[in-house]
């Protein structure tokens, strides 16, 4: 990586910054990763972040962290490569794959848990976020969603878009948006519990 | 007050994060959630899955992911 930086700009930290693009790499390919569901997609958009993060150093104002700054280059960079699949055709018309089933089967007809399905306590919440073994299981969890779900759920909580932004990219509307973000937290809960809890029993 | 089932709640716990509820839906999942244990963990499942989103953002310790592994 080559950087050009203006007389103005201390080279020192600029030099600093460079190394911290190193180091942020491998999360931002793994937040591409899950959000593309595609390898060398998300190859290629982290590729074009670090590049324009270098280029635009000196934009960079150093208001908010420079590893969130660096981010906020690669979400924009994902929303592009979605609008490119949706464009491309990529984007498949809902369908249903047993998702339904998979959800219902989680609670009995009256609207109660099933037994075999009842949450338990993950544990304290910031130990598990710390846990290198959760965020295994995360990454296979996600990767295990549908399509259709995963693409929603990642806008919503890794993008962090509204379901109103969310509704235009998708075309869909704002109530099917809550259904199926509903759907991706029941599935992915279940995912979750059936990983995480039983490493953490082994 | 309505009595909401647990499939319900759950769609309220989902809802809650992405928009504010209502009055009266704030007040029937609370209620909801004070008598249901399940529910009660199942609201913090959902929470912990919408922090960890921004976990994965900030956190500034390695996170652990096979980066060398396809991604399907």
């Amino acid at each position: 990586m080559s950087a050009s930086p203006d007389s103005a700009h201390d080279a020192e930290s600029l030099d600093a910054r460079q190394r911290r693009l190193a180091a942020v790499r491998p999360r931002l390919l793994a937040f591409a990763r899950m959000q593309l569901r595609d390898a060398s997609e998300a190859d290629d958009v982290v590729q074009e972040a670090l590049i324009t993060a270098v280029e635009k150093d000196a934009h960079f104002a150093g208001k908010s962290g420079y590893e969130t700054w660096v981010f906020g280059i690669l979400k924009n960079k994902i929303l592009d490569a979605l609008r490119a699949q949706k464009r491309r055709g990529r984007w498949q018309p809902w369908e249903d794959d047993g998702v339904e089933a998979a959800v219902e089967n989680q609670f009995q007809a009256t609207g109660r848990w099933q037994e075999l399905a009842r949450p338990s306590s993950w544990g304290d919440p910031e130990s598990t976020l710390a846990s290198e073994r959760f965020w295994q299981v995360f990454d296979s969890c996600m990767i295990a969603l549908p399509e259709n779900i995963a693409r929603i759920f990642t806008m919503r909580e890794l993008m962090g878009l509204s379901t109103r932004q969310i509704c235009e990219e998708a075309g869909i509307k704002e109530n099917n948006c809550w259904v199926i973000l509903h759907r991706g937290r029941l599935l992915l809960r279940a995912c979750l519990e059936k990983g995480w809890l039983t490493e953490a029993d082994s | 007050m309505k009595m909401l089932m647990c499939r319900e709640a759950t769609c309220l716990m989902s809802k809650r994060l992405d928009v504010p509820l209502g009055i009266q839906e704030k007040m029937t999942l609370k209620f909801h959630l004070a008598m249901c244990g399940a529910c009660k963990q199942c609201n913090k499942q959902f929470q912990l899955i919408h922090d960890a989103g921004r976990v994965l953002e900030h956190q500034t310790t390695a996170l652990p992911f096979d980066l060398g592994g396809d991604s399907r």
